[in-house]
């Protein structure tokens, strides 16, 4: 089975970035994987409602509890998304830079991130903020989060634009744009269809690891599980539903990255 | 090149390195207005490097280049406003991909010359009928043929207005079948007065537009000529080898 970066490399001599991690996503033309979707869809579907229905106590009091959590990881998630993109942008184009300066900044901030584990990262930076600046704690969350994946992210970008033809560069310039604006004008826009598929799996990568921040004091879904289980003592029920529940909630992310992309695709089809 | 007009291209004593490498060696070569100049000779003997020292794609390591008043190696000199002036062509068509044929004509004059997108849209499908393309304002290059795609990409560079038009090979990555077109478009605009260098190895093309044609050999002009001299009793020996070649 093929991925959809190694089809781009072959067809059209792309930059192939690949990033693990992230669930897959689905393809329309991927026959296979798009019924092991469909399978994992229905199947979650059907097992939760089926066990609110049927054995409504304790699942259905499970499920009414963890609704605030779910916001909370949705909040935390999309936050750091747009914010990593932001920081990733700026830190992928800063290590294009030929201001040495600028490009020393940017590359150090990436090597830095990389070498230290994330939940190490999000207990620094979490404390941090909310000691010397007193940033609420879903901002700090997002913060922390954020300043990670912001350094993977640049590198995707980077790749991204990198990928592009250096004579798309030069037919921008020669028409009198400056370097912003070629990047923005012309650059990016290209380079956004082959950093999306990465960029949609660090999303879904994201959404996962956010689950990390339950262990600061960010009442997201896995916290509010750890609540529910600590008081109630159903550790095996409350952590089925938490887990069917993030299934869902990835699988139904995942689609909907497939979709964009495909829609982002579509002007480069015959 | 006649004494009595003032060059909008002007340059003077010109040398490129690459490193150790002399792509351009002590190039002088003046282009007045309405002029068109054809630059002739063999692979890396340094065409598309002077080419684009002219806008300033590539920077020079000696002499200078005055282009419609501008220097190029002024400190002050706004090179994005001098490239606004110069419109230029590429053998790989270099057309937007995300962009269809009428909006590749659109950018620039709506971002950088503040026209509205009623007037650029009205100019552009004017620049896409007079390249013969209007059918195609909707389509995406990857829609288009080479000949098309080419077509788009001088419209491109006309809808900016340019005093000066640039081409590197127009017409050299196009299936034999679709050189004509291009051509012929080439040909439309040299009669309208646009002034023109173009690298290139279509000699009838030389023979029928160009006021001068140019020599290149190993980073030197070796030769500056009009078409009849040039294929009637070209001089330097390797010229007359070069046309051997390739008539
Ligand atoms: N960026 C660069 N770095 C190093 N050498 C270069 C660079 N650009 C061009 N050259 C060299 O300079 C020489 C002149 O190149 P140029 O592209 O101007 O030749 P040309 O006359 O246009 O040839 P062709 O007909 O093949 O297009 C070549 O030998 C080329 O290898
Ligand atoms: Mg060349």
């Amino acid at each position: 089975m093929k991925t959809k970066t190694n089809t781009l490399s072959e067809e059209k001599g792309k930059a192939v970035i690949v990033i693990g991690d992230g669930a897959a996503i689905p393809l329309k033309r991927d026959a296979g994987l798009f019924t092991a979707w469909r399978i994992a869809f229905v199947g979650a579907c059907l097992i939760l409602a089926g066990l609110i229905i049927f054995k409504p106590d304790p699942y259905l009091q499970i499920f009414k509890f963890l609704p605030d959590g779910i916001f909370v990881t949705f909040q935390v998630t999309i936050g750091s998304i747009a914010l990593a993109i932001v920081i990733g942008l700026v830190a992928g184009l800063g290590r294009m830079s030929k201001i040495r300066i600028i490009n020393l900044i940017a590359s150090t901030y990436i090597e830095i991130i990389r070498g230290i584990p994330l939940l190490v990262q999000l207990f620094y930076l979490y404390y941090a903020l909310g000691r010397f600046l007193l940033v609420p704690d879903i901002l700090a969350a997002i913060i922390a989060m954020s300043v990670c994946y912001g350094a993977y992210m640049a590198e995707v970008i980077r790749a991204g634009i990198e990928s592009i033809d250096w004579g798309q560069t030069e037919a921008a310039q020669s028409l009198g744009f400056n370097r912003t604006q070629t990047m923005f004008y012309v650059i990016l826009p290209q380079a956004w269809r082959t950093i999306l598929p990465p960029v949609g799996n660090e999303f879904i990568a994201l959404l996962k690891d956010t689950s990390l921040v339950s262990i600061l004091a960010v009442s997201d879904l896995l916290r509010r599980g750890r609540e529910f289980a600590s008081e109630s003592f159903l550790y095996f029920e409350t952590y089925t539903m938490i887990a069917i529940i993030y299934l869902i909630i990835t699988l139904i992310l995942s689609k909907l990255v497939a979709q964009m992309e495909e829609r982002l695709g579509r002007y480069e089809q015959r | 090149m006649s004494k009595d007009k003032k060059p909008i291209i002007h340059i003077s004593n010109v040398s490129k390195h690459f490193g150790d490498f002399k792509a351009l060696e002590d190039v002088s070569l003046e282009v007045e207005t309405g002029e068109k100049v054809v630059v002739i000779g063999p692979s890396g003997s340094g065409k598309s490097t002077l080419l684009r020292t002219i806008n300033k794609l590539e920077t020079i390591s000696k002499g200078s280049i005055v282009v419609n008043g501008f220097d190029l190696n002024a400190p002050s000199v706004d090179i994005n406003k001098v490239r606004q002036d110069v419109g230029m062509v590429f053998q790989s068509f270099n057309l937007f991909r995300h962009k269809t044929a009428l909006e590749n004509l659109t950018l620039a004059p709506i971002k950088l010359r503040n026209t509205s997108k009623e007037d650029a849209a009205r100019q552009g499908l004017a620049l896409l009928a007079k390249v013969g393309i209007e059918g195609k304002a909707d389509q995406y290059p990857v829609q288009l043929s080479g000949g098309q795609q080419q077509r788009v990409a001088i419209a491109r560079a006309l809808a900016m207005n340019p005093k000066i038009m640039l081409f590197d090979e127009p017409t050299s990555a196009l299936d034999p079948e679709m050189i004509g077109e291009v051509l012929d478009v080439m040909v439309k605009l040299a009669k309208e007065g646009m002034t023109m260098v173009v690298v290139t190895h279509e000699m009838g093309f030389a023979r029928e537009v160009a006021d001068w044609i140019v020599f290149m050999d190993e980073g030197r002009i070796l030769e500056i000529g009009t078409p009849t001299h040039f294929f009637e009793n070209p001089e330097h020996p390797r010229l007359k080898k070069f046309l051997a070649q390739i008539l």
